[in-house]
């Protein structure tokens, strides 16, 4: 294992203290249990806004805290869920009195351990609600698996989200345009590389050099087919298609497009991906209003992409416009 | 009437103290750590490869835990403290739903300072309720209860049948050690695991396996002729 580590056991703790001291002005850390808290939480009468999930996804969460984003993240281990006990830390220090939000991406321990934390918050008269993004259309059988995970539009709904409780809409509000930006937003990710957890030392699957993993989920769980490498342009129709015909996205669409890269790929490849994706929507009549395209929900150092299109509306667009200041994302209007 | 201490006598059942309990936790605790590497195989060939690190970090935060309750003889007690420490340290999925196992134990024998064969039976019958409420899975889905469900009602039949606890301690240990084989051929339904569908199949659940560990510390524990009290 070649990794910029000190220790395994000490990765996430060195990070978030890296964290903590690169961008003081945007957040503050808090240690056993760790939760990263903007850092003038909790904004009174705005809606607290909670994310949070393993480790190795970075930017995703913590990189998100910040002006009209989230207001707090909860990093786990290296792909694994966090615990109830940080997610009611950081939903008591957000609370500023219109109660929280949890944006929880659909994988079994996320969810548990969301829903248990919500339980405690309950206990302690603060008002939850729980929105579960599950964009992943590489799973398919949803009757007969935990369901879809939740992948891409995760970064995208905490970004629209986050504009709207800054605007001073009430929970309920944020909560349902949580759920119309995952109804809108479908994903599909692949992988040329597999990644290796620093605690574990070794890759989580193996790929040959001439493999691909397509439907791959963001921690390295090995996806639904695995096949022979292929030209992008093929790769970006084997990724679309599915997207495009499960919402489906039509002629005429407004979309945002999110080229994501899992971590080892180089940015250059990724503006190769969009390039094709550009082309394959463009002659489908889809039209790209907004896109994003980089790292920003990735798996460690795995080589690979993912696509998310969201369809989108004016409401959407101006909540996507809308000014953001975090570590992993920032613009002003 | 029937003489209760005569009666257990018969059976050959003791009642597990305080620090049978506590040997019990700590018995699972080495065949994490000595199994770390086998569960995290089994979970990076279905899961996401990290089920050993996080039940050898749970377990060895309880150890630290229970180490420093010193004179304290309520079992539910202790079992709660367990479950509250799964709960926050070991994160996944294993984190609540060992966590609710232990918790829904400590509730079920709240406020006990001795443990007769019967209690184990109820608190195990709390611990599987407890863990099939959480994950929401059936039997045949591939998880922890196939090996828990099997163990239960092996412990169950056996003390039913006026076997020693010490056998039904073993039937059980042996029921769920099936459980845990018999989900190889299994497609999972449950979990990371279920998103390879029919890949799934030809792989033992990493969390059966776990759970086939907790019961076998508990046959070994308490089953073993020398150690009995």
């Amino acid at each position: 294992m070649k990794k910029l580590i000190n220790k395994p056991d000490d990765v996430v703790t060195e990070a978030l203290q890296g964290l903590a001291a690169a961008h003081a002005d945007l957040v503050r850390v808090q240690f056993n249990p760790n939760v990263i808290v903007r850092a003038d939480a909790p904004v009174q009468g705005k809606v607290g806004l909670v994310s949070g999930g393993g480790s190795g996804h970075e930017p995703m969460h913590g990189g998100f805290v910040g002006l009209g984003m989230l207001d707090a993240a909860c990093p786990g281990e290296v792909f694994t869920s966090p615990t109830p006990d940080q997610m009611l830390d950081a939903t008591k220090a957000v609370n500023g009195g219109a109660g929280v939000l949890h944006i929880v991406k659909n994988y079994t321990g996320d969810v548990m351990n969301f829903e248990m934390a919500a339980d405690l918050a309950g206990g302690e008269n603060i008002e939850v609600e729980a929105v579960v993004i599950d964009d992943d259309v590489a799973v398919q059988d949803s009757l007969y698996t935990a369901g879809r995970r939740g992948v891409g539009t995760t970064v995208l709904a905490e970004k629209i989200c986050g504009a709207a409780a800054e605007e001073g809409r009430s929970l309920a509000e944020v909560a349902e345009l949580c759920r119309k930006v995952n109804a809108n937003g479908r994903s599909m990710g692949m992988a040329l590389t597999s990644c290796i957890v620093p605690a574990a030392g070794k890759p989580t699957f193996e790929l040959g050099d001439d493999e691909m993993e397509i439907g791959i989920g963001i921690h390295g769980e090995p996806g639904r087919e695995r096949v022979k490498l292929a030209p992008a342009g093929e790769i970006v129709e084997r990724l679309t298609a599915p997207i495009v015909e499960d919402l489906p996205f039509e002629q005429g669409d407004q979309v945002l497009a999110f080229v994501n890269g899992m971590g080892g790929t180089p940015l250059i490849e990724l503006y190769v991906v969009y390039n094709d994706l550009n082309r394959f929507l463009g002659e489908r009549g889809i039209t790209i209003a907004r896109n994003l395209i980089g790292p920003y929900i990735t798996s460690l150092e795995m080589a690979g992409c993912s696509i998310t299109l969201l369809k989108l509306d004016e409401e959407l667009t101006r909540l996507w416009d809308a000014p953001v200041k975090t570590a992993g994302l920032r613009w002003a209007t | 009437m029937v003489d209760v201490a005569e009666t257990e006598k018969a059976s050959g059942r003791m009642s597990l103290g305080h620090d049978d309990v506590l040997r019990w936790i700590r018995a699972f605790a080495a065949e994490v750590e000595a199994n770390k590497e086998q569960l995290t195989q089994l979970d990076s060939a279905i899961g996401d490869g990290d089920h050993g690190i996080n039940m050898q970090r749970g377990m060895s935060a309880v150890l630290g835990k229970v180490d420093a309750t010193g004179e304290e003889s309520d079992i539910g007690a202790l079992l709660k403290t367990v479950g509250m420490t799964l709960v926050s340290t070991v994160g996944g999925a294993g984190g609540p739903l060992y966590g609710t196992l232990f918790m829904q134990m400590g509730m079920a024998v709240s406020g006990k300072e001795e443990l007769s064969s019967d209690d184990w039976a109820a608190a195990l019958e709390a611990a599987v309720t407890g863990v099939q409420a959480r994950g929401k899975a059936e039997p045949g889905d591939k998880t922890m209860i196939d090996a828990l469900i099997p163990g239960r009602d092996a412990l169950k039949a056996a003390l039913a049948e006026g076997a020693t606890f010490e056998d039904a301690l073993r039937q059980s240990a042996d029921a769920a050690d099936q459980g845990m084989r018999d989900t190889v051929p299994l497609v999972a339904r449950k979990g990371r695991a279920s998103y390879l569908g029919e890949r799934s199949a030809g792989h033992q659940d990493p969390g059966a396996t776990s759970s086939h560990l907790l019961l076998e510390a508990a046959a070994e524990t308490w089953g073993r002729p020398g150690q009995a009290r």
